[in-house]
């Protein structure tokens, strides 16, 4: 399936990326009202230190370890598409999968009444709004082996 | 010369038209003053000339210098000139008869010479160079003279008219010549004046164009670096000198000098046999500056036969027939019927693609 | 030395309707004029910092950000402007040097400005390139006066040529005034476009080898680099003089430019300063010259076309008729116009001559010594778009070579600090943390844009002339006309005015 692949080299850590997401997941999808009037956490992390910086969200494992430990199956992997999907009314807010994913890409929502926050891919568009909005190309949006 | 030292090259349209019997059997003006007046709407009366080679066979050794000159004073410095640097067998008027339409030409003379062997040995060049130089001279330097052709048993009869009025003018019915051309001008400026109309002309190669080239200021000062004055303002002189340089002087093959003027492309060279290929991209490499862009047609003269030639994309016309002896060259193909109207083979020559006409034994100037 | 009498330059907007206190503009200052104030709990700008690289404009996701100039007013003064006050201030302050990068920037005449060119109407048609092909393919190299064929009819060898097929080149950059990543991308841009980039005075980069064919590999005073391996690894060998924006002084990349990179490409010690001498100290006099092409040329087996890269001053054309006879098979002229990484601001306003009457100049009196048609000219000093190149050629150059407008393409936003080394758009610095801000592939793709574009125009203005090969533009002044110059500009172009 087409990821979304960091590259380290080329990152800026300027985090646009995050702000292309919060914007792609807001209800207004406009930057400004995104960012003032709704309250959203990003589902993409700039984990910066020093000099080095990349972008990181879900991996959409083939064995997710977060769709094993979800006690509730609010988190399953859609067969067709390879998402890993997270169902906020089947949560129930234990955070057993924030433990249990080895990439630390899931995070508890600040905000709304969701109770985690994962990348979706922005499965309804082209291209996930990060990877679009990237000013160095440092996120590629691809199939690999 | 009036009008000679214009600010701008002079643009024109026109009409061209050749013959050549390639068994070397030479034949009156006639036909040629018929096959050019087919295309009369071609012309505007500003200029018609003719090049006829094989005329002058009992001073077929000599240089035939056909001369213009505004005024007696003018003839007198050139032949003050001519007779220090030449031995001259001939010089005489030009036959010429009164025509309504013909006005105020200039005084035509012609003479028969060779270089002064004291002249030529001082200045340690060959024959043709040295002739190629003294004519450079008098265009560039003598007022009110022009040089109208200096080849050998070949010489150029121009004017200001109508190309059959010209010729009726000069009497061309009774000159015989193996290879005629001939051309009517269609000038888009209005200078009037005798030497400005075709052929062009130096030594035996003669030029009739029709067309006009957007490479002139490119040619000019390229021409210019190997001793070329160009003074008549004319891209067609500049024609006439490129074929001088790479043929006479650098020897090229005809072959070459072609793919010089009207180089073929690089992506038609990308795909030549190797061999041919490096030739071709060395001349394009070397010459660059001798391609002669945007449109014409011309068919240059020389004592072998000829070679027509279209610019790259062919944005002008020319046709070609060919019958037992003769080979024939026209902007249409109705001043080709007109003299022969059932020819073996007609056909239209594509872009950049030149037609050769040869005498019969001389094919070896083509490569 | 207390009060520090200088004022900010520019003075930063901020939109707080539209800021979201993203900090991306902090992110990407490398002059940490943005920060978030956690106290008045929203953005603020240092302004004296700023330089004016518009990187947090451009990457400002809501437009909330502009800079101005400052546009506090000195006291009318025609003599005393403020800019001349503001470098007195400055060196009044530190007591040094006015330092600047990038190109002569000062209301001098730009005479390409005052050149018009032709087009067809009615005696010859205009050519349509997108239905006719249309040549721009040039070679540079030494050509001999005709063709020659060897006793058995073979065709003798021609000199090696340079084969372009735009009459472009990417300009002497040296790696350590721009970053390798800065380099990638003209190497690359060069390589799929074919055209050639030069290496400047930095040496050759392990990475950039495999560009090779596309390389000119540069030698100069400071002979960085310089050894067997990199004089073969290129296609053509440049001796540079001289370069338009500092003619006759040297170069300096100071030490903190030199990382461990640098420092091995240029065969110096990590930290040291690069400083290139003024002359080439075995070059003081024309024969000198001759020595070192023809001992760059026997380095290099004759394989490779040398190029001798001049500043344009007083008296140029002689020069280059001496390097012409030194046996040079390209001559590059650098008008003073031309870009650099770092140059002392009088001498970069105030030395030199304008490309284009040197470039004329050049082509006269090679052309009256008949040397033209042997040796190649190529002209550079604030090439800035498709239509200066086609003036340049019909003026008589062969190529150009740009450098300000790759730059450009690559993000440059001409903020003239490059000699600071914190270009934040990662092209003139050595920090890693701002070289991987160009993505090289990213780059090569913006570069190759750019020239495609302007081969597109050349190729639109040359069917309007009704030429459809580069060749016949070459030295075609009569597809020139001046306006708003005088007689004598006129005479040293050697094109007529509008009207005539």
């Amino acid at each position: 399936m087409k990821r979304v692949y960091a590259r380290e080299e080329y990152c800026l850590g300027c985090k646009l990326c995050e702000v292309y997401c919060v914007t792609s997941h807001s209800k207004s999808k406009d930057i400004v009202k995104a960012h003032k009037l709704e309250e959203i956490t990003p589902r993409i992390i700039i984990e910066s230190k020093d000099n080095i910086s990349f972008a990181l969200q879900c991996r959409h494992c083939e064995a997710a370890d977060c769709t094993k430990a979800c006690i509730t199956g609010a988190i399953q992997k859609d067969e067709e598409t390879g998402i890993v999907n997270y169902d906020a009314v089947r949560c129930v807010g234990c955070w057993t999968c924030i433990m249990a994913c080895s990439y630390g890409v899931i995070r508890r929502d600040e905000y709304g009444d969701k109770v985690i926050s994962k990348c979706d891919l922005c499965i309804t568009e082209e291209e996930p709004a990060c990877v679009t909005n990237c000013p160095n190309s440092a996120l590629e949006f691809e199939e690999r082996e | 010369m009036k009008g000679s030292r214009a600010e701008e090259k002079i643009m024109s349209g026109c009409a061209i038209s050749g013959i050549l019997n390639r068994k070397g059997n030479r034949f009156s003006g006639e036909e040629i003053i018929d096959s050019i007046a087919l295309m009369h709407e071609r012309s505007n009366g500003l200029g018609g000339g003719f090049a006829a080679y094989g005329i002058y066979p009992e001073f077929k050794e000599q240089y035939a210098i056909h001369m213009f000159y505004d005024d007696l004073d003018a003839k007198e410095e050139v032949e003050y000139f001519l007779n220090r640097h030449f031995n001259i067998a001939v010089a005489e008027k030009i036959p010429t008869r009164e025509v309504d339409k013909i006005s105020n030409p200039p005084i035509i003379w012609r003479y028969f010479a060779m270089p002064n062997e004291q002249k030529l040995s001082e200045f340690g060049l060959a024959d043709d160079e040295y002739v190629a130089q003294s004519v450079m001279n008098i265009n560039a330097n003598y007022r009110g003279a022009f040089v109208v052709s200096s080849g050998k048993n070949m010489g150029v009869f121009k004017g200001v008219g109508y190309p059959e009025d010209i010729g009726d003018f000069y009497k061309l019915e009774e000159y015989e010549a193996y290879l005629w051309t001939a051309h009517g001008r269609f000038p888009t400026n209005t200078p009037g004046w005798w030497g400005g109309a075709h052929p062009f002309t130096l030594l035996d190669w003669s030029i009739v164009h029709n067309g006009e080239i957007s490479s002139y200021g490119a040619n000019k000062r390229y021409l210019e670096m190997f001793g070329y004055k160009c003074t008549m303002q004319t891209d067609t002189e500049a024609i006439t000198y490129l074929f001088d340089l790479m043929l006479r002087k650098h020897k090229l093959s005809l072959e070459s000098a072609v793919k010089a003027v009207a180089a073929p492309l690089w992506s038609e060279i990308e795909r030549m046999e190797p061999k041919e290929k490096k030739i071709a991209t060395a001349i394009r490499t070397i010459y660059g500056n001798a391609l002669l862009n945007g449109p014409f047609s011309i068919i240059l003269g020389h004592k072998d036969g000829f070679l027509a030639l279209n610019d790259r994309i062919k944005l002008r016309p020319l046709v070609v027939a060919e019958d037992e002896e003769r080979t024939y060259v026209a902007s249409e193909e109705s001043a080709i019927r007109e003299i022969c109207s059932e020819p073996e083979k007609v056909w239209t020559p594509r872009g950049g693609e030149p037609v050769i006409g040869l005498l019969e034994g001389r094919e070896e100037v083509w490569a | 030395m207390g009060l520090d009498y200088n004022i900010p330059e520019f003075i930063i907007e901020r939109d707080q309707d539209r800021c979201i206190d993203c900090q991306v503009c902090q992110h990407q200052c490398a002059n940490q004029v943005h920060a978030y104030d956690q106290d008045l709990e929203k953005m603020v700008a240092q302004d004296i910092d700023c330089v004016n690289c518009h990187r947090c404009v451009t990457l400002c996701p809501t437009n909330a950000l502009i800079i101005r100039e400052n546009p506090s007013e000195y006291k009318k003064n025609k003599n005393w402007t403020g800019n001349m006050i503001e470098n007195i201030q400055k060196q009044a302050a530190t007591g040094g040097i006015l330092l600047t990068g990038m190109g002569n920037p000062t209301a001098k005449k730009i005479y390409w400005d005052h050149i018009l060119l032709n087009a067809s109407q009615v005696t010859n048609p205009s050519i349509d390139p997108l239905r006719e092909p249309m040549e721009l393919k040039t070679f540079l190299g030494r050509k001999p006066d005709q063709i020659e064929f060897d006793d058995n009819g073979e065709l003798k060898d021609l000199p090696p040529q340079l084969e372009l097929d735009i009459p472009i080149m990417f300009g002497a950059m040296s790696f350590g005034s721009i970053s390798i990543n800065a380099c990638k991308s003209l190497a690359k841009a060069a390589s799929d476009l074919g055209l050639m980039y030069n290496t400047g005075e930095g040496g050759l980069h392990q990475d950039l080898y495999q560009y090779g064919q596309r390389t000119i590999v540069q030698v100069a005073s400071g002979r960085f680099g310089v050894h067997n391996e990199y004089l073969n690894a290129g296609a053509a060998v440049e001796i540079k003089v001289g370069q338009g924006a500092k003619p006759g002084i040297g170069g300096h990349l100071p030490g903190e430019k030199v990382g461990a990179e640098v420092s091995k490409t240029r065969m110096i010690p990590k930290g040291s300063d690069a400083l290139s001498p003024a002359p080439h100290h075995d070059i003081y006099s024309i024969e000198d010259l001759r020595q070192l092409i023809y001992a760059l040329k026997e380095a290099t087996d004759y394989k490779k076309p040398v190029s001798v890269k001049i500043a344009a001053v007083h008296n140029v054309a002689a020069i280059a008729s001496g390097i012409a006879s030194a046996g040079a098979d390209i001559i590059a002229i650098d008008g003073y116009r031309g870009g650099t990484g770092a140059a002392p601001t009088m001498i970069r306003d105030n030395v030199g001559i304008p490309v284009e009457l040197a470039l004329a100049a050049v082509d006269d009196r090679l052309r009256q010594e008949g040397l033209r048609k042997n040796v190649s000219l190529v002209v550079s000093g604030s090439i800035r778009n498709s239509a200066d190149i086609v003036k340049a050629v019909a003026l008589g150059a062969d190529a150009v070579y740009i450098a300000s407008a790759a730059l450009i393409s690559l993000g440059c936003h001409m903020c003239q600090k490059c000699y600071t080394g914190k270009c934040n758009w990662g092209i003139a610095t050595q920090r890693p943390e701002l070289v991987k801000r160009l993505n090289p592939e990213v780059g090569a793709q913006r570069v190759k844009n750019l020239i495609t574009g302007w081969s597109h125009e050349i190729k639109e203005i040359l069917g309007g002339m009704g030429i459809n090969a580069l060749e016949s533009l070459r030295g075609n002044r009569l597809m020139l006309r001046g306006i708003d110059l005088t007689e004598k500009e006129l005479e040293i172009l050697g094109i007529k005015h509008a009207g005539k």
